[in-house]
This record gives C-alpha cells, sequence and structure tokens, in this order.
C-alpha cells in the first residue's frame, strides 16, 4: 500500500476548496524554512519601528511603550533579513540557525 | 405556449439568456460569436433585460469578471470563439475548481495560424480537460435549449460546475431557422432563481482560489473531477424534466437508424444534420450503416456511448479538430480509449474533416462508410484527412 501523504480525503474537501474560516493561514508555522534568524542587541535598539515596517511577513510584534522593542515571531520569520538590512542602528543581526 | 420564430441563432441564444434572467454579461465581441453578446447589449440597454452587462476590454477579462460575478452569487453569462477562447484559457480552470457556475457559449472556429474565421472545434478542444461541462448543439433549437438547460445544470447543487454551449461558427450561428421560443412562465417554472451554495459575501467573508500544497492539491483536483464525472446524473434528470415540460427530448449520446448497422458514423455538432441525410441515402441503397452523435462531450457518456454503438464491427469517428502530432484527433482518441478493453470491441477508424471551415457534404459520409470497409482489411495508422490536397 503506498503512503498517503494527504491532509484529508477528497470526499471531506470543501466545496470548491473555498477556506471559510479568516486567518487560518497562521495555522502553518513556516518558521523552518529559515536558515538564519534575526537577534536583537536592546542597547542599540531605539524602538523606531523600522523592522516592524519593513518585515514582508508581518512578524515583528510591538512589545509596548514600557518595554520599548520589536520581537519578530519565530513561528513565522523567513530569516530574510530585511529588518537586518534596513535597522538605522545596525541592532539586529542574522545569526545562522544551527539544528 | 411555445411560438414558432424565425430567427438567427446567435439571436436566439441572446433571447435563451434574457429569458434565463441572468444578472451580469461580461463578453468581449470576436467572429463569429459577435451577435450574440451584440443583441444582449442591445437587451440591456432598450431595458428589456434587466443586467449588467460589462463591455470588458479582452476575453481574459470576460472571463475575469465572468468569475467575479459568480463568485458574488449573480448569474452570468459569456461567449466567445476561437482566439478569444484561447485567452481565456488561463482562466478556464478556474470555474471549475473553484465550483462557481455559469455559462459560456462558444461559436466554435478554427484557431490562427492561418487566420481563419470559419467553423471547426479546435477552439473548444484545447479546453477539453479543463472541468467544464461541454455540450454541442446540432442546430438552432438545440443551440437555444441548451443555453437555457445550461443554467439548471450548472446551478444543480450536485453540479455547481460551467457550462460550454457549442454552437458550429457560421453553419450554426448565423443561419436563420425556425426557433420555438417558449413563454417567460414557462422558462421561469423550469429555471427558478440561482440559490448559491457559496458567495463572497462581507458579513460571511471566505477565501476563493487558496493557496493548494501537495498535501491538498490532488485531493481538490480529485473533488472536482468527481463532480464533472457525478453531474451527468443530474444533466440526465434534468433533461428528463426538460422534456416534459417542452416536448423535446435530450439525450447523453442521440442514435440514428444505428439498429442492425454494421458500421457507425460518430459526429458531433451541426454536421450531423448533413450526416443524417447521408445515412438515408446509404440506407436506401440497403447500406447498414447508423449515426451515433455526441451531445455530451464532457463528462463523457461512456455507458451511453457504448451501449449506443453496440453490436457495430466498424466505426467511422469523426474530428472537426487535429491533434498535430498524434495518430488520432481527440474524438477518435476518445472512442478508441474507451473501446479498448471491450471484449466484442469494433474497428475505430479516425478522419479529420470541415477542418477551417472546408465544406462538409453527404459524398464526405459515403466516402467515410467506403474507407471503413478498405481500412478493415489494411488497418489504420493514422488519422484519415479527408479531403486534403496530396
Amino acid at each position: 500500500m503506498k503512503k498517503i501523504d494527504a491532509m484529508m480525503s477528497w470526499k471531506e474537501v470543501p466545496l470548491g476548496c473555498h477556506v471559510d474560516r479568516p486567518g487560518s493561514t497562521t495555522d502553518f508555522l513556516t518558521g523552518d524554512w529559515r536558515s538564519q534568524r534575526p537577534v536583537l542587541d536592546k542597547e542599540k535598539c531605539i524602538y523606531c519601528g523600522f523592522c516592524w515596517i519593513f518585515c514582508p511577513e508581518g512578524c515583528y510584534q510591538d512589545q509596548g511603550p514600557e518595554a520599548k522593542v520589536f520581537v519578530a515571531d519565530l513561528n513565522y520569520c523567513k530569516g530574510c533579513g530585511i529588518c537586518a538590512y534596513e535597522c538605522p542602528k545596525q541592532a539586529i543581526t542574522m545569526v545562522v540557525e544551527e539544528v | 405556449m411555445s411560438k414558432r420564430v424565425g430567427m438567427e441563432v446567435s439571436i436566439a441564444i441572446s433571447e435563451a439568456v434574457k429569458m434565463a434572467n441572468v444578472d451580469v454579461v461580461a463578453a468581449y465581441p470576436i467572429t463569429p460569436q459577435t451577435h450574440i453578446v451584440e443583441h444582449l447589449s442591445e437587451l440591456v440597454a432598450e431595458g428589456e433585460l434587466d443586467a449588467e452587462f460589462m463591455p470588458v476590454e479582452s476575453e481574459h477579462s470576460a472571463m475575469s469578471a465572468s468569475l467575479g460575478s459568480a463568485a458574488a452569487g449573480a448569474r452570468t453569462f459569456t461567449a466567445t470563439s476561437s482566439q478569444g477562447l484561447a485567452l481565456m484559457h488561463e482562466l478556464m480552470y478556474m470555474a471549475p475548481g473553484l465550483r462557481l457556475p455559469m455559462v459560456m457559449a462558444v461559436a466554435n472556429r478554427a484557431v490562427s495560424p492561418p487566420i481563419s474565421i470559419w467553423n471547426d472545434h479546435s477552439d473548444i478542444m484545447a479546453e477539453r480537460d479543463t472541468g467544464w461541462i461541454q455540450v454541442f448543439a446540432e442546430n438552432g433549437q438545440e443551440a437555444f435549449d441548451l443555453t437555457i438547460q445550461a443554467y439548471r445544470i450548472a446551478e444543480h447543487p450536485d453540479v455547481q460546475l460551467p457550462v460550454a454551449v457549442n454552437l458550429d461558427g457560421f453553419t450554426l450561428s448565423h443561419v436563420v431557422e425556425p426557433i420555438l421560443l417558449p413563454d417567460q412562465a414557462e422558462v421561469d417554472k423550469f429555471l427558478p432563481p440561482w440559490k448559491p451554495m457559496l458567495q463572497l459575501d462581507p458579513a460571511k467573508p471566505i477565501s476563493m482560489g487558496m493557496f493548494g500544497i501537495p498535501e491538498i492539491y490532488f485531493e481538490a483536483k480529485k473533488a472536482t473531477d468527481e463532480a464533472l464525472v457525478g453531474s451527468q446524473k443530474a444533466i440526465v434528470a434534468i433533461w428528463d424534466e426538460f422534456e416534459k415540460l417542452f416536448g423535446r427530448k435530450y439525450n447523453p449520446i442521440e442514435t440514428y437508424k444505428t439498429e442492425g448497422a454494421e458500421t457507425i458514423l460518430v459526429t458531433m455538432g451541426s454536421i450531423s444534420e448533413t450526416a443524417m441525410t447521408a445515412v438515408d441515402q446509404m440506407r436506401d441503397q440497403g447500406i447498414p450503416v447508423g449515426l451515433v452523435r455526441i451531445r455530451l462531450w464532457r463528462p463523457f457518456p461512456d455507458k451511453e456511448f457504448k451501449a449506443a454503438v453496440k453490436g457495430a464491427k466498424k466505426l467511422g469517428v469523426i474530428d472537426r479538430c487535429l491533434t498535430l502530432g498524434s495518430h488520432a484527433n481527440p474524438v477518435g482518441q476518445e472512442v478508441r480509449s474507451l473501446l479498448y478493453q471491450e471484449k466484442d470491441r469494433p474497428y475505430v477508424f479516425n478522419f479529420a474533416l470541415g477542418i477551417g471551415g472546408r465544406d462538409v457534404t453527404r459524398a464526405d459520409f459515403r466516402y467515410i462508410y467506403d474507407q471503413c470497409q478498405t481500412l478493415a482489411a489494411q488497418g489504420q495508422d493514422r488519422c484519415h484527412m479527408v479531403g486534403v490536397m496530396e
């Protein structure tokens, strides 16, 4: 018997393969595509929000006025490095993911 | 009560679309489809049809707009031909996969090069595998009836698929025929308003046309195929209901004088009427020949086709399209493949004729019959192109 790598039977596929639950794409954790991860030096960070604005995946979260820092959600960060490139204070370093 | 009216077949299709009370027509004009959408734009402009007429900038946009329209729950019509259908190709897979009902008339025309505005089936055969329900009209009445029926079929809860109504360009689209036009009340009884099973609605958001990773794509395609194959049941039930209301019988496969026929010719579309006359002449001469006409091309009615040709020794399968580089053309391949595993299978010979508007006459069918007898002894390696000058 051939091993089957399917999410569901064809009989269970919703009509037209439509998705009726908005935001369900977050069920898919895409962080494991990453080969490098952003590491923030909080001493250098001025809380400007460039990383948050430029992140193409929207995975930076504002930690609030007290923490005064943005943190990347590594469940979705694909390690593109745009945040590190755009950071005006070079506070973000891309570090190779070790398995 | 129906009334008999002399009418150009393109205009009759427009009238059918009007009687189907569509909400949206999105189309771009192309010969020989032009009269269909031209008349529809007049009907909308004159207030006879309360619909949105979208004069889009290309066929790609026509199909895109039709998809959006159907997704919003609007009863939608479009029409095209040849290069226009080819331009829609990228989007042709969408309506079946997204399960969006809509109806498209295709005035069948050859595909360039060389540029040809004339009739054959090359345009729709390039869309054969896209998942559309595909029917072929033989005459004007059928083109009218199939258009009305197409909405019932497309919108049936078990179907939810688009339907392409094929009519031969010029030889059908531009001829004036007597058409029985039913009363609006009769059509309304047969075709109630569409209740979409899913639609784009801000109050209840859904996403259509989402990403399909390898772990779901295969199952999604299988589900569409099952819907298409399974649609035949609803199609036949709807045709039976149509017969009860309007008195005209529609079958997936039609037979003509096949009883006792040793040789059966297989056709699609308007050449079938010429073929019937040819069969009459041959039968008068005592030749055991019959005709099988495929009305429902997709899904292909396997069981009905096998039953229709049962007992025949030779089939002359006629294509109006060339599959370049292959031993046979679409209909020839279909039939040969279907019958290959049958115990008592007939010879299946494939012929191409009427390509790019080349005239088809009764003599062609007599020639094909004779060729079937010769080829039974010789065998056939490649499709026989009837009437091509060596």
